[in-house]
């Protein structure tokens, strides 16, 4: 459909294709010619090929960094799926009281997600419309390949209830799992950083292509909802893809290398999905959905830097160089915990050390720009999800908060805690309808 | 909303077909003294008399005859009630010309007996070629009212003004301190129209990072520099009041003949809320006095008045837009309540006591509002 678009520039309503539709940014793309091909393509077939949203599919099968990410499926993308380059998260507070609005946002939300992970501009599009009005896309997209976008959602405990209140009837549908995280040893936490209504996790291979889709969701909720914070994250620390290279963090160490693999369905659903037979009355709707915990964890950057690189890996429990396990030569050799220091961080945060506890590792390095002082405002921007933090997050994080040699590298900054419901399964649907149903 | 441009480009093409047949009437070219071309306007107490209603667009003439007992003054209005030209002081017996460059279309011309009041308006017709498009009377009627508005808001600010120039001529820091957010609150409701002459905000309102090189800081926030951080007010401080006075009074003569449209109406609503976002919330614009809440609260009664006037428009051609602006203006009208403080001399609490947590709060608010009134314009621009 984009083809004939492409061969004509002269007017820019021949940008709308014959349904009406605003002009994608793909259809954009073949405006000057080039990208002709690749839009075609992406229309047409890749997005068949490329359904990574559902939980049966290898996470490692959209291996192009320019290509589409299903949106629709049993889970929500963004959690199994590969893991993007670069990350922009956004927390909101519902400013609104009216659940109508609420639902009604929602589903304008679910709409322009779609067509964003798509490639697609949202509402009528950057360009072309009325010259008076401003345009309904903010266009910092235009001509960029959908980037792999996975636009990821959330629902916080405040949602449910704020300051004892049950603003839009749902008090009695908050899942036993979506607890108030406790307060761990060491945490300095930044209310202004913490909590939140809702949150979006979007995840591409552009930062552009993230940054574009936080913005317009942002721009559709106003008046309903506000940015409460949020975080740009600039380098994946984890990868759910296990033959691909395990990414540094800022420490310059690999670390979560034993992370749990898109392709291991069986350990998904033990360890990451709400399996049905958990959900059960008033916490249906997260059947097929998870828990995400997101931390700010600030890196005390310069002092580790003055830390001997003996004492560094001592305290990860891994050599830097290859990120092999103490007194074994390559990183995906099974550790032996014994040999490493009580207080290693691979050795805290290890399943045998935890009672087989597996999280599903997705955060990003930060960079903020410096503090004032001339410090790196640096760190990890920790994503992990679980089918339940009770018996994930909240054991591990005990553990570690406890004794974790990093501690003295660390500080927790900022915390949330999201129940993140199903996939959306088609059109029709929205995120959250189940538990507005 | 999905708006249609489709009746406005047919409304043209009809104004097009009529005026080309008006355009071979004879020009007006008369020119000299006296009478002859001229179109004689004879005003009395109670009446205001043309010689002819209908005329060729272009270098028009008016020679006025004051034959009553008061003092006069002669408006040419075209939509909107924009001033085309006008005389003031044509005092009872004598006559007085006004020239202007006229385009065809509608306009009125009034009579002022007294110099007060709309005047007793006769219709005329100007006509020639490019005619402007009729417009839907409703929006006509809401720019007659915004620019009524507007010269309000000048003619109230001047005595407001006028206040805060003597305190600080008498050196009295206290008492102008008192007066100084309150002689703005006129400007800062109406400030984009103010705005489009381009020359008087840079003497007026112009703040320390605005100032270019080789120009003199003058204005208001020169003399919140100097009351507030300095504490003090010197000679030249006394001379930059009484020059705030003259450009202020400039403006107040020059406002009711800025180029005012519904769309221009519209996006200065939307200007104002972008005012608020960018210099209010962040107490950038009062930095010295931290009386932004004042200006904030001026900017959204002034986006307010453009919206009521124009609501009867948008009502129709996008209800849920009106429906969700009054849901917004009522909602920051709300949030700025809570700021209010009663032994405050301007009526709100000082900005560098309002919390980072209030001041998320209020730009929050901005956002909500100023974001369906970035849709106002395209909403009186189309019609359905």
């Amino acid at each position: 459909m984009t083809q004939d678009e492409g061969t004509t520039t002269e007017d820019a309503g021949a940008a709308r294709s014959t349904d009406g539709r605003a002009p994608s940014r793909r259809s954009l793309l073949g405006w000057g010619g080039a990208g002709l091909a690749l839009g075609a393509v992406a229309a047409g077939g890749t997005a068949a090929a490329l359904r990574t949203g559902g939980d049966a599919q290898p996470a490692g099968a959209d291996a192009t960094s320019r290509s589409a990410v299903a949106f629709h499926g049993r889970h929500q993308a963004g959690i199994a799926t590969a893991v993007q380059d670069r990350l922009h998260f956004a927390a909101f507070d519902v400013t609104t009281d009216d659940r109508d609005e609420l639902i009604a946002l929602l589903k304008e939300w679910t709409k322009a997600a779609a067509r964003m992970t798509a490639g697609d501009t949202v509402g009528d599009g950057a360009v072309g419309g009325l010259a008076e009005a401003p345009p309904d896309d903010t266009g910092e997209a235009l001509g960029l390949p959908p980037s792999r976008l996975t636009l990821t959602f959330g629902i916080g405990p405040t949602l449910f209830e704020k300051d004892g209140k049950d603003r839009f009837g749902i008090k009695g549908r908050r899942p036993e799992a979506l607890i108030d995280l406790p307060k761990f040893p060491g945490d300095n936490l930044d209310t202004s950083r913490s909590g939140g209504d809702l949150c979006v996790q979007a995840c591409a291979d552009d930062p552009q292509v993230a940054v574009h889709a936080i913005r317009n969701l942002a721009r559709i909720g106003f008046g309903k909802v506000a940015i409460r914070w949020s975080q740009l994250g600039f380098g994946k620390t984890s990868s759910t893809t296990p033959d691909a290279q395990t990414p540094r963090n800022m420490f310059g160490f690999k670390d979560g290398t034993h992370n749990l693999a898109g392709t291991d369905t069986a350990a998904l659903d033990k360890h990451v999905w709400v399996a049905d037979g958990a959900a059960k009355g008033k916490e249906r709707w997260m059947a097929g959905g998870s828990y995400l915990v997101a931390r700010r964890i600030r890196m005390h950057i310069e002092t580790w830097d003055r830390t001997s690189r003996k004492e560094q890996e001592d305290i990860f429990g891994r050599d830097k160089a290859e990120g092999a396990p103490v007194g074994k030569k390559h990183e995906r050799d099974t550790p032996h915990l014994k040999s490493m220091l009580p207080t290693a961080h691979v050795r805290l945060a290890h399943p045998d050390s935890n009672d087989g506890i597996r999280i599903l590792r997705r955060g990003y390095s930060f960079t903020d720009g410096t503090d004032g002082l001339g410090r790196l405002d640096a760190g990890l921007f920790f994503l992990a999800y679980q089918h339940d933090v009770r018996q994930g997050f909240v054991p591990l994080q005990r553990r570690l908060a406890a004794d974790d040699a990093l501690n003295e590298y660390i500080q927790h900054v900022g915390s949330a805690l999201f129940a993140v419901p199903p996939g959306v399964r088609n059109a029709d649907d929205w995120w959250g309808r189940e538990l507005f149903a | 909303m999905r708006a249609h441009r489709s009746s406005v480009v047919a409304a043209l093409a009809a104004v097009t077909a009529v005026t080309a047949v008006a355009g071979c009437a004879a020009k007006n070219d008369g020119k000299g003294g006296g009478g002859k071309g001229a179109i004689e306007v004879t005003a009395t107490d109670s009446s205001c008399e043309l010689s002819a209603k209908e005329f060729p667009a272009g270098h028009v003439r008016f020679a006025v005859q004051n034959k009553g007992s008061k003092v006069t003054e002669v408006y040419v209005y075209a939509a909107g009630d924009r001033i085309v030209t006008e005389r003031e002081n044509i005092g009872p017996g004598t006559s007085a010309e006004i020239t202007a460059e006229i385009k065809a279309g509608s306009y009125e011309v009034a009579c002022k007996p007294g110099m007060k009041g709309d005047g007793i308006r006769q219709k005329v017709t100007a006509s020639g070629k490019g005619a402007p498009a009729e417009r839907d009377p409703k929006l006509d009627a809401a720019v007659a009212a915004y620019r009524h508005y507007v010269q309000e808001q000048a003619d109230q600010t001047l005595p407001a003004a006028q206040k805060f120039a003597d305190a600080v001529a008498s050196g009295d820091v206290e008492a102008a301190k008192k007066t100084y957010a309150l002689s703005r609150v006129g400007w800062e409701r109406t400030e984009p129209v103010a705005e489009s002459f381009g020359d008087i905000d840079p003497k007026v309102d112009v703040r320390a990072d605005g100032v270019e090189k080789g120009q003199k800081w003058t204005g208001w926030h020169k003399l919140e520099k100097s009351l507030w951080e300095e504490k003090k007010i010197s000679g030249d401080d006394k001379k930059l009041a009484g020059q705030l006075i003259t450009d202020l009074k400039d403006w107040q003569k020059r406002v009711g003949k800025a180029e005012i449209t519904p769309t221009s109406m519209a996006n200065g609503a939307k200007e104002l809320l972008d005012e608020v976002a960018t210099g209010k919330v962040t107490g950038e614009e009062e930095r010295y006095s931290h009386t932004d809440l004042v200006d904030f609260q001026g900017n959204v009664e002034g986006a307010e008045k453009a919206y009521e006037l124009l609501k009867p428009v948008v009502g129709k051609n996008d209800p849920a837009l009106a429906k969700e602006l009054d849901k917004q203006f009522k909602a920051i009208r709300t949030l700025l309540d809570d700021h209010r403080d009663s032994k405050s001399a301007d009526g709100f609490a000082s900005y560098d006591t309002v919390g980072k947590g209030d001041r998320k709060k209020l730009s929050d608010g901005v956002n909500a509002l100023a974001e369906p009134l970035s849709k106002l314009a395209a909403a009186v621009a189309t019609a359905k």
